[in-house]
């Protein structure tokens, strides 16, 4: 099955039984399709007898830790054909995740993103503000997810500009000038979750002390990248949301879930507040012991396949991320498909015995 | 100047037992013989304390502890160790600890050894809160009591990471004993020793299992195996030096003995095994990582993620890069013993737990290897002895003083 299939239908307009049909059919080929062109994935498969005729359902398809892709390189394509390497954030030291993109894949990353935002913006294109400083996107060679998040959301964007500068200081009289210029249109507004809140908020409720206003209320933002690090400022999603629109009179805000590994797919956060599956993807909770299904409302790790991946073996994924299923085909705000939450990441095991498990700390 | 240094040095250091003074006092203490009376009837009293207090039985590693050190097993290990030759044994002087991080109790088995072969001890103990801490320092305390001249020889203490306090208390040392993995002995050695002073270090290893099927398929009680291979491996994470990370099978019955095998051990993991999220993840990870290198690696089909077994085709060496811990088991079906000479050839190869009959491997150490320090029951890999990781204990914590 062609990819081209899933793009002429509207992104979440398939109920359970269709959605499942052709998940499992595509996935099924992407499986087969990595299982020939990347050797370790065909490796992986032997080692527990992988078997197509044994699946009934994309539920039954092997999935890679994501942590995989950090510790290989794994490709499905020869290295020519290779257009664009993505890396997730990482701080120093640590490893990253090395996605390899051809043009295909790249592309339908790209189209799939414009039907799923388009969805909730409307698919005209807006004048936009960046929510980040200008110099995150500028070496291309080595995407970080900041970056291509910037640049993969930039294509909704008409006239854009950066609200920060390098120093992440708002620049406020630039964005005066801006809003003044597009008074009354729709603006876009895009940035990662936490520092939307550390350099747009905060520096706006400052400026609001000192009497200087914005008014937001035209803009739609849409933020993502997690909540690890407003969990320790005791930001809930809720008090997140009520107080930008208590500063700016910003009111229409979609959190969204994603990963570098699945760009392209990613889980916007509905008017209900909750986080969707596309036809172009979906989510499966699974119980930590034995990995399998959890019912709604169980919380368990997040299994994530996605129908894009055609140059790397990452269309079915476990991630590292606990959710939990809150429903299926029935959400209020009328998408089918499931709908969940995000709940947090799994903790390290602290391992006992008498290696070096804890060295750096002790010593 | 030099003093003032030298205090506030012994001020960063935390306390459970002793204080500065005892530190400042120990170069000039008088050096024991091994085996001294009044050693032992004091360690015999903390282990009598320990049996007697309520909240020790919740934790079968002080139990085990408090067994050994009272005075019937310690005569044991005095009669093995002990000969009177005519020269005079005595401590080496002080002994300075550096225990491992993440095992409760092992700090109390170094330390009690150390006043067993005629040593003071200064030992760092896990910065960890471990419950079982708290009880043996209480007992060793409340041991005083009745023997206050064993009190000058203990000083348990705290401190992050801090080269002074490693210089110094390596400085005053005449023996270290440095448990805990590489990076620790790579640390600590930045510190020197005096040109006298000797040197015990128990580095990164790993273990294996070697299992009989016949022998195995005979036993009435495979509950009981079940519980001891527990024991030795996921009672520590399976990430102690001593658990084993592989099981070797050998005999006639190789399928029908694992399958056994395997499923009582799942019933009682089921039951005792405290499982957290991310350990299916990891040993998952570890195991693909595996089957990417080995092509021809099996992952045993499993319906949960509480044991993880990974089938190898055979032993080489290198297979241990592979290791992981909470329960992945590599499995190896073995005609001939000295099948496993490659991988039991690394110096890293410590322990063989063994369910059959010792003789069955000992041609393999006997073929001339590298590794192996130890041939023990499975059910008994954890159990300290005096001879440990190939050192024998007595001799480097003591001196001879030859007398013609």
């Amino acid at each position: 099955m062609k990819f081209e299939k899933f793009l002429q239908m509207q992104p979440y307009s398939l109920e359970k039984k269709e959605k499942e049909e052709i998940l499992t059919e595509r996935l099924i080929e992407l499986t087969e399709m990595h299982r020939v062109n990347c050797l370790e994935y065909a490796n992986m498969l032997r080692s527990i007898d992988y078997d197509r005729k044994e699946i009934r359902s994309y539920k039954d398809l092997p999935f890679l830790p994501v942590r995989l892709f950090k510790e290989l390189s794994l490709k499905s394509i020869p290295q020519k054909e290779v257009v664009k390497t993505m890396t997730s954030s990482g701080t120093s030291g640590q490893a990253v995740s090395k996605i390899y993109l051809d043009k295909i894949t790249s592309l339908n990353q790209q189209k799939t993103m414009v039907k799923i935002v388009s969805s909730f913006t409307g698919s005209s294109r807006m004048p936009m503000i960046i929510l980040d400083c200008p110099s995150v996107i500028k070496n291309r060679q080595m995407f970080s997810a900041r970056g291509a998040g910037i640049l993969g959301f930039s294509i909704f964007g008409a006239k854009k500009i950066y609200a920060f500068d390098d120093d992440m200081k708002l620049d406020v009289d630039e964005l005066r000038k801006f809003l003044n210029q597009y008074r009354g249109q729709t603006i876009f507004m895009f940035g990662f979750t936490f520092m939307v809140w550390q350099h747009f908020y905060k520096e706006l409720l400052r400026l609001k002390n000192e009497g200087i206003t914005f008014d937001f209320s035209n803009g739609v933002l849409i933020h993502g990248g997690g909540w690890k690090k407003l969990i320790s400022e005791a930001v809930s999603p809720e008090e997140y949301h009520n107080r930008l629109k208590d500063v700016c009179g910003l009111d229409n805000i979609h959190d969204y879930y994603g990963m570098v590994e699945q760009t392209g797919c990613i889980y916007m956060q509905c008017e209900c507040g909750h986080l969707h599956a596309s036809i172009f993807s979906d989510v499966i909770m699974r119980r930590p012991e034995d990995f399998s299904e959890c019912e709604i409302g169980e919380k368990g790790i997040i299994q994530v396949v996605s129908t894009i991946p055609e140059s790397y073996p990452g269309h079915s994924l476990i991630t590292e991320d606990e959710g939990i299923l809150l429903g299926e085909d029935d959400c209020l705000c009328g998408r089918k498909g499931k709908y969940f939450k995000i709940t947090g990441r799994l903790k390290d095991a602290e391992i006992r015995g008498c290696s070096d498990t804890y060295a750096t700390k002790f010593i | 100047m030099q003093q003032n240094s030298y205090n506030e040095i012994l001020n960063k250091l935390i306390f459970l037992v002793g204080d500065v003074e005892t530190i400042a006092a120990m170069g000039s203490l008088k050096t024991n013989q091994p085996f001294d009376k009044e050693i032992v009837e004091y360690l015999n009293d903390v282990s009598r304390i320990l049996m007697k207090n309520p909240a020790s039985r919740a934790y079968p590693d002080v139990i085990t502890l408090a067994f050994w050190m009272r005075k019937g097993s310690v005569e044991k290990i005095r009669d093995k160790f002990y000969r009177d030759d005519g020269n005079v044994h005595l401590g080496r002087g002080l002994a300075f600890h550096i225990a491992p991080s993440n095992v409760p109790v092992n700090y109390a088995y170094s330390m009690i050894t150390g006043l067993l072969t005629g040593n003071a001890n200064i030992v760092r103990i896990p910065s960890k809160d471990f419950p079982q801490i708290t009880i043996i320092n209480k007992a060793i305390e409340q041991g005083f009591k009745t023997h206050p001249e064993v009190k000058p020889y203990i000083c348990l203490v705290r401190y992050e990471k801090d080269f002074e306090i490693n210089d110094y208390l390596s400085s005053v040392a005449d023996v270290r004993v440095i448990w805990g993995g590489d990076k620790t002995i790579a640390e600590i050695r930045k510190s020197s020793l005096q040109p006298r002073s000797g040197e015990i270090t128990f580095a990164d290893r790993f273990s294996l299992a070697v299992i009989n099927s016949d022998y195995y398929l005979g036993l009435d009680n495979v509950d009981h195996v079940a519980e001891n291979f527990y024991n030795d491996t996921y009672m520590t994470d399976q990430n102690a030096c001593t658990s084993p990370r592989l099981v070797v099978w050998t005999g006639n019955k190789k399928a029908e003995a694992k399958k056994v095998f395997w499923s009582t051990l799942h019933k009682f993991v089921r039951k005792k095994y405290i499982f957290r999220p991310i350990q299916g993840i990891n040993k998952m990870t570890s195991a693909f990582l595996f089957a990417v290198e080995e092509p021809n690696a099996k992952i045993e089909p499993h319906e949960d993620n509480y044991i993880i077994r990974i089938r190898v085709p055979d032993l080489k060496d290198g297979l241990m890069e592979y290791k992981d811990n909470s329960g992945y088991f590599f499995e190896y079906d073995c005609d001939d013993i000295l099948e496993l000479r490659e991988i039991c050839n690394s110096k890293q190869c410590q322990t063989i737990g063994y369910i059959g009959n010792a003789e069955e491997i000992l041609p393999l150490v006997r073929s001339g290897i590298k590794g192996i320090d130890r041939i023990v029951p499975v059910g008994k890999t954890m159990d300290f002895e005096f001879i440990w990781d190939g050192y024998n204990l007595y001799e480097r914590l003591t001196r001879i003083v030859k007398v013609n």
